[in-house]
């Protein structure tokens, strides 16, 4: 297949379109990815993940340089909200992410999240794979900006950063359940602040609490200043020493793992959820007069909507 | 366009010495709210960066925004670019403040469409989906 051969080769135009197709999620494209899935395997991923504002996207331009100066080659997925009532989306990563252009050893593609949550959209795995297939040693995919709970980087990197910006909370928001767990690696962004260090010290104090995670890795919460370009070698730095570590431990096979399994929960889900979404009409207008008169509760009609739905 | 999802993307950019962008976010965000997703990249970009981005994004159209006086020089280059990259299935359109007969000029040269400062949002979305309409799935 042309396209593929042109993904595998890594030329610009061909790793864009098939970008293109896998959003657009037709049918005619799985084939493709399923060749290009394939030739994956040896890039390593990494997510960046943080609130709204919090510096992922200069963070991304700033480590796509640090990683281009260690000679290696970076692609980088940037994903953005969709407006829940038009649908429409505007995709503001590139704004931050200058000075990367005109060097073949970098691809940015900005993706809006289409109607998922989570913080990741649909096609971002797809164009992982591609990038992955297409010899890109390091792939940052960042998030939209999330709040507290929107874990979706879970199944997609190995290796999760979470950012976070001085002056939005407490320690107790430190301690809360959520995407603070799932760091691999601490980041406090915009460390030229004067009240960064409360946000160090917060989270520092939050992992000391913790019992360990039992894989034997000291998750660090390190500094950085786009600004002054500060503390981006050691970020990269702890980076390689996860992926060193995974490697090492065996780690990195589970999380392999865990990564394609739910993935293909994730796949489930959304066929499902499209199987409904086009077949639900009627069913669904007579379920809504009754939950609206109180005569099932929202659970039971979910159940018959179940059972009156078709098998394919 | 992605022909399953129908979602068309635009690119939007600020080319050159120019740092008014009132109008291009003006025009970002009726395309957004018209179901497009927009790419925009910010001030002072040059043609290379704003084809490059294209490219990688595989877009369906790009506009550039010129306020500054400098479209015969930047928009001939762009179009030089797209050619160059192969990339001339992109539609480039261009909207500012130009005089008309450089309009009939640049349209002349491949410019898909220009939309000048008067250009209300329905024309920009309309004109933008007729042009990717008349492309046709690639």
């Amino acid at each position: 297949m042309d396209m593929v051969e042109d993904v595998l080769a890594g030329r610009v135009r061909g790793i864009a379109r098939m970008m293109s197709r896998a959003e657009a999620g037709g049918g005619d494209c799985r084939a493709a990815l399923a060749e290009i899935y394939r030739h994956t395997g040896r890039a390593h991923v990494v997510g960046l993940t943080g609130v709204p504002g919090s510096g992922k996207s200069v963070l991304a331009r700033v480590l796509a340089q640090a990683i281009r100066a260690s000679g290696r080659k970076v692609g980088i997925v940037a994903v953005d909200p969709s407006s829940p009532f038009s649908g429409g989306a505007i995709l503001g990563d590139r704004v931050r992410m200058t000075g990367l252009s005109g060097d073949p050893g970098v691809f940015i593609r900005s993706m809006a999240t289409h109607g998922a949550v989570g913080g990741l959209a649909r096609a971002s795995l797809d164009s992982v794979d591609i990038l992955d297939a297409a010899g890109f040693d390091i792939v940052v995919v960042e998030t939209v900006g999330v709040g507290q709970d929107e874990v979706d980087i879970l199944q997609a990197a190995h290796t999760i950063v979470v950012l976070s910006a001085p002056g939005l909370g407490d320690e107790i928001q430190a301690i809360k359940a959520g995407i603070l767990e799932i760091a691999d690696i601490h980041v406090v962004s915009k460390c030229d602040r004067a009240d960064a260090n409360r946000t160090l010290i917060d989270l520092k104090g939050m992992l000391t609490l913790g019992v360990a995670g039992g894989d034997g890795w000291q998750v660090p919460v390190l500094p950085t200043s786009a600004e002054n370009d500060e503390g981006i070698g050691d970020l990269l730095a702890a980076i390689d020493a996860h992926r060193a570590h995974l490697e090492d431990s065996g780690g990195i096979a589970l999380r392999r793992r865990r990564i394609a399994e739910t993935r293909i929960l994730r796949i489930v889900e959304d066929i499902v959820r499209a199987r409904f979404a086009g077949r639900h009409d009627a069913t669904l207008a007579g379920l809504l007069d009754r939950v609206m008169a109180r005569e099932v509760d929202p659970y039971a009609a979910a159940m018959d909507m179940l059972a009156a739905s078709p098998e394919d | 366009m992605s022909e399953k999802t129908g979602v068309i993307r635009v690119l939007l950019a600020k080319v050159g010495l120019d740092g008014h962008d009132r109008g291009v976010k003006v025009v970002a965000r009726c395309l957004r709210d018209a179901g497009m997703d927009v790419i925009y990249t910010g001030l002072h970009r040059t043609p290379e960066e704003v084809v490059d981005a294209a490219v990688q994004e595989d877009v369906d159209v790009l506009g550039v925004s010129l306020l500054s006086g400098a479209h015969m020089t930047i928009l001939p280059r762009m179009i030089d670019l797209l050619r160059k990259t192969d990339a001339d299935d992109i539609i480039l359109m261009a909207g500012g403040v130009m005089p008309d007969e450089d309009v009939a000029t640049l349209k002349k040269m491949g410019v898909g469409e220009v939309l000048l400062q008067d250009a209300p949002p329905e024309t920009i979305v309309g004109t933008v989906r007729r042009l990717v309409a008349e492309r046709g799935p690639r």
